[in-house]
This record gives C-alpha cells, sequence and structure tokens, in this order.
C-alpha cells in the first residue's frame, strides 16, 4: 500500500486560492495536485464521467487569446466534477467594448462565480485579477510567463511514464523565449529534482536562462545526449515576425526533432509536446506516431490534472487548519 | 482535542474470528457465489475485505473478485471539512453488472460514508444486490441504512472515538474505544 501524505506529515490543501504559476508554490504541493490526479484519471475510463464533487460550483473560462485544448480541457474537467461551466471568449463579449479586465472580473464575480480560468497576453494578468477578486484564479497562459497546468500535467505524465522524476535528464528543444511552457517547465521539473538542458536558436534563449538552473546546449546532439525526456516546445508562428531564425526549413533541418536526432538520447526516451503540433517542423511525423511519443496522453493526463486543482482549489473549507 | 485510551474492545484474535464468521455468513446468505463480489471502502475497508475473500476461498474454494472504493468525492460534508481530504484511486477492475456486491467497511457511525459509497459504486453500473459488511456497529445512524453482517455491536456516546486498527496499515489488529476530553 502507497504511503499516504498523512503519514508523511503532508497537508492536504494547496498554500493559496489561485493557482498563479509553478514558481512560487511548493514541491510537496505539486506532489499533491500529481496524486489527486492519479485518483481523477481512473474517473475518465468509466462509462459514467462524472462525479458529484464540484455539485454547486460554477467557473468561469475567461481567455483573452486564442485556444481549442485548453479551455476545452478545463471546461470538461469541471463538467466531469459536476461544476457549472461557462466560456466567455474576448471577441464577443464587452471585453470589445473596451471593459477592463479589473471590471470583467468584478462582473463575473458579482454573477457568483467560484473559480475563474484566465488567458491572457500579458504577463501578470491573472495575479492582478487574483489580488482583485476572491474567486479562485487559475493561470491558463499569461503572456510569456507561465502555463502552470501544461507543466503539470507534462509532469504527470513524465512520472507516470518513468515512475519518478527526480535525478531524470530533461531536454527542452525550441523557443524558449516566448514559451511560458517552458518557463513553467524549468520551475516545475527543478523543484521535483529533475536536471534540465535546453537547445534553440541562440535569438530564442533568453539572456541569463542559466540563472535558473539549466544548461543551455548548443546544439540537439548534445542537449538529446542521455536525455529520458525530451520536451518539444511548439514553434510559435504567430510570435515569429521578428526574424528569429531564416526559415521554418532551416528550422526543421537543426531543431527538428526525428528519428535521428533522438538516437543519443536514452534507449526508453519519452517525447513530449503542448501541442499543436506543426508536424515536420519541430516534430517529425514519424515521432509523433512512435512508440516513445506520448502527446496524446498527455491530452488525457491534462484533464486529470486539471480536475485535481479544482477540486483542491474549490472543495474544502477554510485553509490553514489541521485536517480532523 | 485530546484522546485518551478507554478499553480495547477486540484483540487480534477475536478480530479474526470474527471475520471468519462474518465469511461465512455472506457464503450461507449468498449461494450463488459466482455472482458474488467484495468491495472494500478505503482505507480499512480494503484490508478487510482481502481477509474475507481469503476466509471464503478457504471455506468454498473460490476467489471472489475484490476491488476497492474511494468514497472522498461523492461525500457530503467537502463544504464543511476544514481541509481537503485526501483523494485515492478507486480501483474495481471487473463489471459489477448484475453481481451481489458485499461492501466492506470497519466502522458504521451515522451511515454517511456508507450512502456515499451506495453512489460512488452505483456509478461503475447496476448490481443485482448490495450488501454491507461492518466489523463495528457503533450506533448513532443519521440516515436510514443498516448493516447486514456485523462484527460486533458496540454501544457508544458520541463522545467516544472507535479506532479500528489493521495490520497492513497500522502494524497491528485491534480495537480500541477512545473518549476525547476537552482541552
Amino acid at each position: 500500500m502507497a504511503i499516504s501524505h498523512k503519514e508523511k506529515g503532508m497537508s492536504y490543501v494547496l498554500s493559496s486560492k489561485d493557482l498563479l504559476g509553478l514558481k512560487d508554490i511548493s514541491k510537496e504541493e505539486i506532489e499533491l495536485i500529481l496524486s489527486t490526479a492519479e485518483a481523477m484519471k481512473e474517473i475518465l475510463f468509466r462509462d459514467i464521467k462524472k462525479v458529484p464533487t464540484l455539485r454547486g460550483k460554477s467557473m468561469v473560462c475567461l481567455f483573452y487569446e486564442p485556444s481549442t485544448r485548453t479551455r476545452t480541457s478545463f471546461e470538461l474537467a469541471g463538467k466531469y466534477l459536476s461544476a457549472d461551466t461557462v466560456n466567455i471568449s474576448t471577441s464577443t463579449s464587452s471585453v470589445v467594448k473596451g471593459e477592463s479586465l479589473r471590471d470583467t472580473g468584478r462582473t463575473i464575480e458579482a454573477m457568483g462565480i467560484d473559480l475563474v480560468v484566465i488567458r491572457h497576453s500579458c504577463a501578470g494578468a491573472p495575479h492582478m485579477l487574483a489580488q482583485e477578486i476572491s474567486a479562485s484564479v487559475i493561470n491558463a497562459g499569461d503572456g510569456m510567463h507561465e502555463h502552470p497546468t501544461q507543466a503539470l500535467l507534462d509532469m504527470f505524465t513524465i512520472k507516470e511514464k518513468k515512475g519518478r522524476i527526480e535525478g531524470l535528464e530533461v531536454a527542452i528543444i525550441g523557443d524558449i523565449l516566448h514559451s511560458r511552457v517552458a518557463r513553467s517547465n524549468i520551475w516545475g521539473l527543478k523543484k521535483m529534482g529533475a536536471n534540465i538542458r535546453i537547445c534553440g536558436p541562440m535569438p530564442l534563449i533568453p539572456p541569463n536562462i542559466s540563472d535558473l538552473g539549466v544548461r543551455v546546449c548548443s546544439s540537439v546532439e548534445e542537449a538529446v545526449e542521455g536525455a529520458d525526456v525530451v520536451n518539444v516546445l511548439r514553434i510559435q508562428r504567430e510570435r515569429q515576425d521578428k526574424g528569429f531564425f531564416p526559415s521554418l526549413r532551416e528550422y526543421a533541418k537543426i531543431y527538428g526533432i526525428d528519428k535521428e536526432k533522438l538516437k543519443g538520447a536514452k534507449e526508453d526516451v519519452l517525447v513530449i509536446h503542448p501541442g499543436p503540433v506543426n508536424r515536420g517542423v519541430e516534430i517529425t511525423s514519424e515521432v509523433i506516431e512512435s512508440s516513445c511519443a506520448a502527446i496524446e496522453e498527455q491530452v488525457t493526463n491534462g484533464v486529470a490534472v486539471r480536475m485535481a486543482l479544482m477540486y483542491l482549489l474549490l472543495q474544502g473549507g477554510a485553509k490553514n487548519e489541521a485536517a480532523d | 482535542m485530546a484522546l485518551k485510551e478507554k478499553a480495547k474492545i477486540m484483540t487480534a484474535e477475536k478480530m479474526a474470528r470474527t471475520l471468519r464468521r462474518i465469511a461465512h455468513e455472506i457464503v450461507e446468505k449468498n449461494s450463488d457465489i459466482e455472482n458474488l463480489v467484495l468491495v472494500g471502502i478505503r482505507r480499512r475497508g480494503v484490508p478487510l475485505a482481502e481477509r474475507l475473500a481469503e476466509h471464503i476461498r478457504l471455506i468454498e474454494g473460490v476467489q471472489i473478485p475484490l476491488g476497492m472504493l474511494d468514497i472522498t468525492m461523492y461525500r457530503d460534508d467537502l463544504e464543511t471539512k476544514s481541509c481537503n481530504p485526501e483523494i485515492n484511486k478507486s480501483e474495481i477492475n471487473f463489471s459489477i453488472e448484475g453481481k451481489r456486491v458485499v461492501l466492506v467497511d470497519d466502522v458504521l457511525y451515522t451511515g454517511r460514508t456508507v450512502r456515499a459509497a451506495l453512489d460512488a459504486l452505483i456509478d461503475f453500473g447496476r448490481p443485482s444486490a448490495v450488501q454491507l459488511a461492518v466489523l463495528i456497529d457503533r450506533g448513532h445512524r443519521e440516515i436510514p441504512i443498516r448493516a447486514d453482517y456485523v462484527g460486533k455491536n458496540v454501544p457508544t456516546s458520541r463522545n467516544e472515538v472507535i479506532s479500528v486498527k489493521v495490520k497492513e496499515i497500522d502494524g497491528v489488529d485491534e480495537v480500541i474505544i477512545k473518549e476525547k476530553i476537552p482541552d
């Protein structure tokens, strides 16, 4: 029988009403989220995919940037837990009439919402909203800052496939500069004890990134050498107008992950990708379809991780009190 | 709130004998043993269910399918808890459709855990019958639920706590009655 958190003297609560990023949460909190997600995943494979846990709770997905998988994942996670979910896509809301984020937040709070899931192009927008309202806030991606739920589902996938995170060699390949996924992954994985190497075109490697405790590699081959996990980032075409690299074709040739480049990795290397995939650019179809990739499973795990977070943030009364 | 130990109401030997007796009762009441499954309620119902299954195997020579149920997500008191209860996985790796399910738990008290367990169980399918086996029934029901198999009836006051310990989790088999003392 697995040792429970109680026996390890661990608390069952997150320290904040919000999940804004992985930079400021503890290793124990990450472990709590991941172990709760394990129980949530079982629900996804039932005939009846619904439990009454969050009955009577309501949540809003407030997305100022386009998204299919993250928004749908949050919405389904809420529905599987019996919460009522509403979507606001800003292109059809009062935001186009000039309503500020603060006012939008207060308005939906006045309607009795318990949780706001927000994606915004400005770094720090979720943090500002979290201070403004008493409902819980989950950051679903803010600018080039953090995307904590993606990093949590990546870590969940790694833990599930490898049995642990501590001591693993993880390579993160691609556009680190614009990637909130990379930043959240680096903060989270470091806390869990993994070693991280990063690699990408030099203009897309932020200066001082090694301050976060990662090794910057000059070639993909070097980064992949002996890696347990390769996390391939999406080339964000919408953010490449400044000519960070000459062409997609050249990028694919030098940084695109194919079977050949994976040869130096551990034999049982795990390849993950946050999606959506640009096939043939940052990763080849051959790798995507191979047994070392877990891209679809990441999507499934994403729902489980978000269910776990909603449960931990919305259920239970006053925080900081001891368990019964 | 401190707890003071009042009395040991069941020793390891007594517990073993009690479980053997319950196993016999289960077999007696369910003649179509092929349709019988046991589901333990996490956490201490699970090792108790495992032992009942072992006794039934010794009596009837049949290995009964065994599942475990985590009822946290079905509790009606989540809101009032000061803290999120830990959630564990439910594992029922067989169909309960049309089966006779015996739910197993350590203590029957208000009945609310069993109510939650019934909701949780029914999300896995429609059993033909559900029965309840508990090691200790301490009374004070708040909803109309009763056990089909009871190890020991223990009249208690609400000020007391029944602590069931099992080897697999606590390293020892015993049942102790404790009393809450205000600080």
